[in-house]
């Protein structure tokens, strides 16, 4: 493995893009004329949902690779990127919340379809929880996890295009058949901030992973032992 | 409350998940290291306590 993607070095690549993004976003980027410093939560807020939706999909990728390869290691790496996901979904979904009281003065509203449908693919998953913990372990519940965690992928599309279909006037569209919204160094400051973001939840991946790994060499070794 | 306060409350509230994330990791990683003690312990153990003796029969 090249020296870069060992964990160590990726840890700390995250954390200093992270510190740069905080810069940017806090300083750096220039105060929206129409919702003021409250628009600077776009810079946390819209990455970590592109992160969740890339964790569930990674989770999927993994889902169908189990079931096309028989191959049991996917399991956990689906289930991981899964439970990723759930956490920036939650995050999400906080600051998005967050957002919307300052923006609007309500912490939810229903008549944003790409609101509703976010929480569904949220709420869809948390479900893959209560299904994976409800079955034995072994090959029959990673396969049922493979296939439910398959279907959730689905919604990813439909939530990410709900704006567009549906017309939602409510929840601002940013980026556009012509490009982005907002200015030059707006949009450098999110692409720094979804680069920290998307390279914290694949560094957070790896350790979770890892940890589960030695968890189940530790518990085999001490099945030798006795 | 005003713009910049729920600017903070936001940033800071991605800021605690992250601290949490990281302290649940930490205590796994006390709870790993403990484990791979008790292993350890109970390899020496087996080292120590020498095999059953086979008792060889002779016609």
């Amino acid at each position: 493995m090249p020296a870069v993607l060992r964990l160590p070095n990726l840890a700390v690549l995250a954390a200093a893009l992270l510190g740069l993004a905080l810069v940017l976003a806090l300083v750096v980027a220039p105060e929206d004329a129409d919702q003021g410093i409250s628009q600077r939560i776009f810079y946390i807020h819209v990455p970590i949902a592109l992160t969740s939706y890339l964790c569930f999909g990674l989770g999927a990728w993994k889902a169908l690779l189990l079931l096309w390869k028989g191959d049991e290691r996917y399991d956990l790496e689906s289930y991981v990127a899964i439970h990723q996901g759930t956490i920036f979904g939650s995050l999400t979904l906080i600051t998005g919340a967050i957002w919307a009281k300052a923006s609007w003065g309500v912490w939810w509203t229903w008549d944003s379809n790409q609101l509703v449908l976010f929480l569904t693919l949220f709420l869809f998953y948390c479900a893959y929880f209560m299904l994976r913990f409800a079955l034995e372990g072994g090959p029959r519940r990673a396969r049922s996890s493979a296939v439910y965690a398959l279907f959730g992928v689905a919604l990813i599309p439909v939530s990410f295009l709900a704006i567009r279909l549906a017309e939602d006037f409510i929840h601002p569209t940013t980026f556009t058949r012509d490009g982005p919204q907002m200015s030059g160094s707006m949009f450098a400051t999110f692409c720094v901030a979804w680069a920290a973001v998307t390279l914290l939840a694949y560094v957070l991946y790896r350790v979770e992973l890892l940890g589960k790994r030695l968890n189940d060499d530790i518990r085999e070794l001490r099945e030798a032992l006795q | 409350m005003s713009g910049g306060e729920y600017l903070a409350l936001a940033y800071g509230v991605v800021f605690a998940f992250v601290l949490v994330y990281v302290a649940i990791i930490a205590a796994k990683l006390v709870r790993l290291q403990r484990d791979v003690a008790d292993l350890v312990e109970l390899a020496r153990r087996r080292e120590r306590t020498p095999p059953p003796s086979r008792e060889v029969t002779r016609a």
